[in-house]
């Protein structure tokens, strides 16, 4: 089974680090192999060092596929991560900002 | 002769200025800790000893994972879980099956020992990183190297390199630490440390804060500049650091030490209380931020508000502009946190000795009197109005005042008005909600502004000088300029009579005059601003509680006869004694000897 979801990042530090590492902690949870795709970039949604290599910040348009038998809650579960305004780890010393 | 004694028996002073990472000062001899660059020997290998090597880094990996265990157990224990958590993202890293499976892959492709193609799959990512737009993703660097160190270290049987053995109580100077390193010199005796790379958000400097061990960043090469052993005084303040500082140099900072040291202690009282003096006059005593994420500096070192927001900062080292929704959320964000206290938004003030790489500005050869703030934002109506409409989204969720720069006359507040107000009206179109009655100030910094003040102040609602240009535009002394360094006079009679002309005009026009520059946190100032009536002190936080101290501490009658007094006398210096003879009478703490600024 596959399923995927087009999704504009709206989390307000993108996908750098922390929520990256939240993200991967997820989608390690599910059976199915999960896939983010930018622009001509395609990354496991499960290695942290893939997804950073993304940069994906807010604002940017991705794709994310899953494929097996919990694709449909995997793609569900991971985009709402990333279509929030919200801080995705309660830890939030960094300020989670880009300092610019 | 006696000079070529002294060049011989002295070591040269050095100043070297980076990024300050945690406050406080160091005094101390310097221990440099050596470059940690693990290079791996090269080694070809047999089709027989493939599996064996890849056992070897599944070991490797395995022992890394229990160490790294050890480590944040031990952190979050002894600091605090949230310092703890920096580890989760690097076992990440440990067991990132793609990274894991690239190393494999290559081993098996090219028949070498896994110490080098580990490093070498490290290295490719990291040179990735190292190009991101993005500093805080850039500053991922260091936790990846972190956890590839480990994993290569356990590879060739290496010990950790470890800053709990120091012999005596030391300055640590290195190219980086990492944020595990970092988090072991708690209790250890590292009095402070500096470091070539590194930047604010980095972990590294983040953990330095919570551990209160003073530290500068970002210094580029000092690990070329210092030797074993040598006195470095460390200030993690202004992020400075002193070489071989001359005796001069020395007491000055100690002294600054044992100030710091008492503020910090007052700290704590002076939080919560207003600005007032003995005999009840109020004035509000704010800090300049750069950054969303300075409020929490000005908020705990007690400010009553922000007198200066620079977005500028907004507009540096990227290659694009930044859109309005960006600049909405963080303008919003301080509004909110700063709430129900005020934040002064400086619009753009681009130009001068800060530029835009991603715009095509020509160099100039006066740049300080050229194409800048106001002048640039009038002609780039583009940049200016998606400014403004950050700006006014923002004021409608908080208390917030709109301030331009380098205003030289009123012409420049209208025509930038007549911008607010297009901006404005398109906002109400789109039913978007905003402070109709939005405070628009100018800042005095052009000698031209503060002249004509009682014009500009009939259709503006604050002032707020800022004398660090005013200064330069007054004495025509260029602040870079290092040899007439000793001409930039805060105190210089003319400078003083522009500023007791501007309060006057803004008082008769019955608008608040504020002061931005680093004048406002000069102590021995503080006094004669008071006395001139000023309504607002901006300044770095880090000087609010010695501001706030001095005001609580004197009548606002006496301040007033201590301007009447200054104002009689001839040149600065005279001030400046005179000032710091008082200060040094109301609170010998906070007094400190004179010796021009670094």
């Amino acid at each position: 089974m596959e399923a995927r979801k087009n999704i504009v990042v709206k989390n307000r530090t993108g996908l750098h680090a922390r929520p990256a590492a939240v993200f991967v902690q997820k989608a390690s949870k599910y059976e199915s192999d999960i896939t983010i795709i930018k622009e001509d970039q395609e990354v496991n949604g499960k290695s942290i060092m893939g997804i950073l290599m993304l940069a994906a910040e807010k604002g940017a348009k991705i794709t994310i596929i899953a494929r097996g038998d919990d694709a449909e809650r995997a793609v569900e579960e991971l985009s709402e991560l990333l279509m929030h305004d919200v801080e995705l780890n309660a830890d939030n010393k960094n300020g989670g900002k880009t300092g610019r | 002769m006696t000079d070529q004694k002294h060049y011989f028996s002295k070591k040269k002073q050095i100043q070297i200025k980076g990024i300050p990472a945690a406050p406080g000062i160091a005094i101390g001899k310097a221990h440099v800790f050596g470059t940690e660059n693990i290079v791996p020997q090269e080694r070809r290998l047999s089709e027989g000893e493939i599996a064996g090597e890849i056992e070897r880094f599944r070991k490797a990996l395995k022992q890394t994972k229990e160490d790294l265990i050890g480590i944040e157990k031990r952190i979050s224990r002894e600091i605090g879980a949230e310092h703890g958590k920096i580890f989760n993202a690097h076992l990440l890293v440990l067991e990132d099956s793609v990274l894991v499976q690239e190393v494999i892959t290559r081993l098996k492709k090219k028949k070498k020992n896994i110490e080098l193609i580990f490093s070498d799959v490290l290295n490719k990512y990291i040179s990735v990183l190292s190009k991101a737009r993005d500093e805080y993703l850039r500053d991922r660097i260091s936790d990846i190297t972190d956890v590839g160190k480990r994993i290569l270290r356990n590879l060739i049987g290496l010990e950790e390199r470890n800053l709990e053995a120091l012999d005596e109580k030391s300055v640590v100077v290195a190219y980086d630490l990492s944020p595990s390193e970092t988090a072991m010199m708690y209790k250890s005796r590292v009095l402070g440390f500096a470091t070539d790379i590194g930047g604010r958000t980095s972990h590294t400097a983040i953990m330095a804060k919570s551990l209160e061990i003073p530290a500068v960043v970002g210094l580029e090469s000092i690990t070329d500049m210092v030797q074993n052993g040598d006195q470095v005084i460390l200030d993690g303040i202004h992020g400075t650091v002193i070489v071989n500082p001359n005796k001069r140099f020395l007491e000055k900072y100690r002294k600054e030490q044992k100030k710091y040291e008492y503020l910090e202690h007052e700290l704590i009282e002076l939080r919560s209380l207003p600005g007032e003096t003995l005999d009840g006059k109020k004035v509000v005593i704010a800090g300049n931020i750069e950054l969303p994420e300075d409020v929490a500096s000005v908020i705990s070192h007690g400010a009553e508000g922000i007198g200066l927001y620079r977005t500028e900062y907004f507009y540096m080292n990227r290659k694009d502009l930044p859109n309005e929704e960006e600049q909405f959320n963080a303008y919003k964000s301080v509004v909110m946190r700063i709430f129900p206290n005020y934040v002064v938004v400086r619009t753009l003030d681009l130009g001068g000795d800060k530029f835009l790489s991603q715009l095509d500005v020509p160099k100039e050869m006066n740049p300080f009197m050229g194409w800048r703030a106001i002048r640039f934002c009038l002609a780039r109506p583009d940049i200016f109005k998606s400014q403004l409409r950050a700006i006014l989204r923002a004021s409608a969720f908080g208390n917030l005042k709109l301030m331009y720069p380098m205003v030289s006359g009123v012409r420049e507040v209208r025509q930038a008005n007549e911008v607010l107000e297009e901006v404005k009206h398109k906002l109400r179109r789109e039913g978007i909600p905003f402070n109709e009655d939005i405070p628009i100030g100018a800042m005095i910094e052009v000698p031209s502004a503060a002249i004509t003040s009682d014009i500009l102040a009939k259709e503006c609602d604050f002032f707020s000088i800022g004398t660090n240009d005013l200064i330069q535009y007054a004495l025509a002394v260029d602040r870079v300029n290092e040899k007439i360094a000793y001409l930039y006079e805060p105190t210089h009679p003319a400078v003083l009579s522009l500023i007791k002309m501007v309060i006057d005009n803004g008082h008769r026009a019955k608008i608040p005059v504020g002061l931005c520059g680093e004048m406002a946190g000069d102590v021995s100032l503080t006094m004669i601003l008071l006395g001139l009536g000023l309504d607002e002190f901006s300044t770095s936080p880090i000087a609010v509680p010695e501001v706030k101290k001095i005001v609580r501490s004197i009548d606002y009658s006496e301040a007033k006869k201590i301007a009447e007094e200054v104002l009689t006398f001839n040149t600065g210096r005279e001030v400046q004694e005179y000032a710091r003879a008082r200060l040094r009478d109301l609170i010998p703490d906070l007094a400190i000897e004179l010796i021009p600024d670094l």
